[in-house]
């Protein structure tokens, strides 16, 4: 549904909204790489299957977030789309799709090192969804 | 009767000599608290307590004070500002026997620091040629998200550089043994078991050995602009005004941050199974002799030779691009120190072997110690304090009030005062560059919005901070550099 932002003394903050708890996840994951270039410049030609599991929602978010990460990274890619196949039992199927990193083609902004527990809060207001967390730069 | 913990009152500061102010030991705590500030640092500390910022140095410092082991005081440098678990500008020792290892102690981005080289090229020499040098540096140092460096890696290489440091890097001509004499621990830390670092966390960082990375670092061909202490500063080589000095600042790359990522998870498990408090979901920890810390702390030492073969392959490459724009002989361009200021190491200190924590702190050993190069024995380590994107730098020296008080600790930069967005509002990048340029420095950046995120009023003043240092005579300065050149992520 939506992805925004939040205030952070020294790294980023970010929100996913979603009509579940699953398109909340997908949202966030969108914040996560429009941090790291401009998400608009980055077409989805390329699909890597994506699946992390913990022990409880909120851990599987920073999972999620790790996850996809550390694939861009091994794939050299970035990404701007997600799929969340399934989610049950804190364990997440999904696939994200993106296209080869090229400094001169995508905007490239700041690298992103990692999801952190600081402000983490996955929960349901006014009928959606959300999950946030900062986000180390 | 159950024992309710006492609240922690963290505005009960008090100045115990200038410069230095205690948290007096309280509620949980097993050793007092301990920050290095001017009034403007203090009140600023005080003021996030009294906002009710729930993201507070103070209250840090606080929890570190109650983990096991801790040893004199949990403490802070001048530089400080919240961090993950532990403030940045953080300092914790502990006891190897009873006291604890903890994530949040190193931080995401393991030994990330600086390595300063020196040369004998002066600033006329630069500015003659300043655009063509700034081109062929961006050009020649991968940079920015996405960037790939040169070597690339397998499985049982990757090995290599974790056990073997800077030195695989010298194996390969990428610089000199002479380099690996002027790194902390010789540019190679013992204790270093590949098999504690997932294979996640070696796969991110198969291309990125000699990457500089993006956010805070940068390399910067700097100027001598003021010496303070021509006696040190002769000892470290530098002669005269105006001459030339290049800082490179990264760290261990995605295998650090991997490492991490990788040990929070752990650290959790291991933090409720040893029945340790964890006040911050960031603060978890081990005991350093169980076996979770230990391969922890064998991750840890991974990390840290990762960050020294990637800044070994970075100065490889930095040579490369003097001698092309300039005509500088690789031998022209000497190390003059390399630290680390995200790390934990085995020290010993008054006779004990500690585990010392230093999360956003430079290493600052003072005069005698045998960890230094023996060039430097009777000075004390260089200490490098990285300053803002087009403000000056500092190198300072270690003092032996420095080893009794801060376990040879000191600060490490400016300290972000501003929110990466609040800078983005402020300042836009081109117009940043454009400031910068009248004031005869040329950046190069592989993005604008990183550029203005950096912007020099987003940091506390770097001078401020140093100066909190030398007159607590924790570590004392020697030389101010500003740039000429700065090449971003």
């Amino acid at each position: 549904m939506a992805y925004k932002y939040f205030e952070h003394e020294a790294d980023v903050g970010i929100i996913g909204l979603g009509t579940t708890l699953a398109k909340a996840f997908e949202e966030a994951a969108k914040a996560v790489f429009n941090t790291e270039v401009e998400i608009k410049t980055v077409k989805p030609k390329q699909k890597i299957y994506i699946e992390c599991s913990a022990e409880n929602e909120e851990e599987l978010f920073i999972e999620w977030i790790n996850k996809l990460l550390a694939e861009a990274d091994i794939n050299d890619v970035v990404f701007s789309k997600f799929k969340i196949e399934s989610m049950k039992n804190f364990r997440i199927k999904a696939y994200a799709f993106g296209e080869k990193l090229d400094q001169k083609k995508h905007k490239i902004k700041t690298e992103v090192k990692g999801a952190t527990y600081s402000m983490l809060e996955i929960g349901k207001k006014n009928k959606h969804y959300f999950a946030k967390c900062v986000i180390d730069v | 009767m159950i024992k309710i913990p006492e609240e922690p009152k963290l505005t009960s500061l008090k100045e115990i000599e200038p410069y230095t102010w205690q948290l007096p030991k309280h509620g949980e705590m097993k050793v007092p608290g301990i920050i290095y500030g001017d009034k403007e640092i203090i009140n600023h500390l005080l003021e996030d307590v009294k906002l009710g910022k729930e993201w507070n140095a103070l209250k840090q410092v606080y929890n570190v004070a109650t983990l096991p082991g801790i040893q004199k005081a949990s403490l802070a440098m001048p530089d400080v500002h919240p961090g993950y678990g532990f403030a940045i500008g953080g300092v914790g020792a502990f006891d190897t026997k009873t006291g604890v290892i903890s994530v949040a102690g190193v931080g995401f981005d393991i030994n990330c620091g600086v390595r300063c080289l020196r040369t004998s090229l002066t600033k006329e020499d630069i500015v003659k040629n300043q655009e063509q040098l700034a081109q062929t540096l961006f050009d020649i140092i991968p940079a920015g998200l996405g960037s790939k460096g040169d070597i690339k890696l397998n499985f049982e290489e990757i090995d290599e550089v974790l056990v073997k440091g800077a030195e695989f890097c010298i194996e390969r001509k990428y610089g000199t043994k002479e380099d690996l004499e002027f790194i902390e621990e010789n540019g190679k830390i013992n204790g270093a078991d590949p098999k504690s670092v997932s294979d996640l966390a070696k796969r991110r960082q198969f291309k990125q050995i000699g990457t500089l990375g993006s956010g805070n670092h940068y390399l910067e061909v700097q100027y001598v602009d003021e010496i303070y202490d021509e006696k040190a500063a002769k000892t470290y080589g530098i002669t005269k005004k105006g001459q030339i000095l290049i800082a490179i600042h990264c760290g261990s790359r995605a295998l650090g941050h991997q490492i991490g990522t990788d040990y929070l998870k752990e650290l959790a498990a291991a933090s409720r199974k040893y029945k340790i408090p964890i006040r911050e979901k960031e603060l978890v920890c081990a005991p350093f002799k169980s076996p979770e810390g230990q391969k922890y702390f064998s991750a840890v030492n991974a990390g840290i030779n990762c960050a020294f073969a990637n800044r070994q392959a970075l100065v490889h490459l930095t040579r490369i691009a003097f001698e092309k724009a300039m005509k500088t002989p690789h031998k022209d361009i000497k190390t003059l120190y390399e630290i680390g200021h995200n790390t934990c190491k085995l020290e010993e200190h008054d006779g004990k072997q500690l585990i010392v924590h230093r999360k956003g702190s430079t290493r600052a050993f003072g005069p005698g110690r045998k960890e230094i190069p023996e060039a430097y024995s009777s000075i004390g380590q260089p200490v490098i304090v990285g300053g803002t994107m087009g403000t000056h730098s500092f190198i300072l020296h270690g003092t032996k009030k420095g080893m009794e008080k801060t376990f040879g600790s000191a600060c490490h930069g400016a300290g972000r005062l501003m929110s990466r967005n609040e800078a983005k509002r402020k300042w836009r990048g081109t117009e940043l560059l454009k400031d910068l340029k009248a004031k005869g420095i040329t950046i190069k950046g592989h993005s604008m919005a990183g550029i203005a995120e950096e912007a020099p009023g987003a940091y506390k003043d770097v001078t401020d901070v140093v100066n909190v240092m030398h007159n607590a005579g924790i570590a004392k300065k020697v030389v101010k550099v500003k740039p000429l050149v700065v090449i971003k992520g």
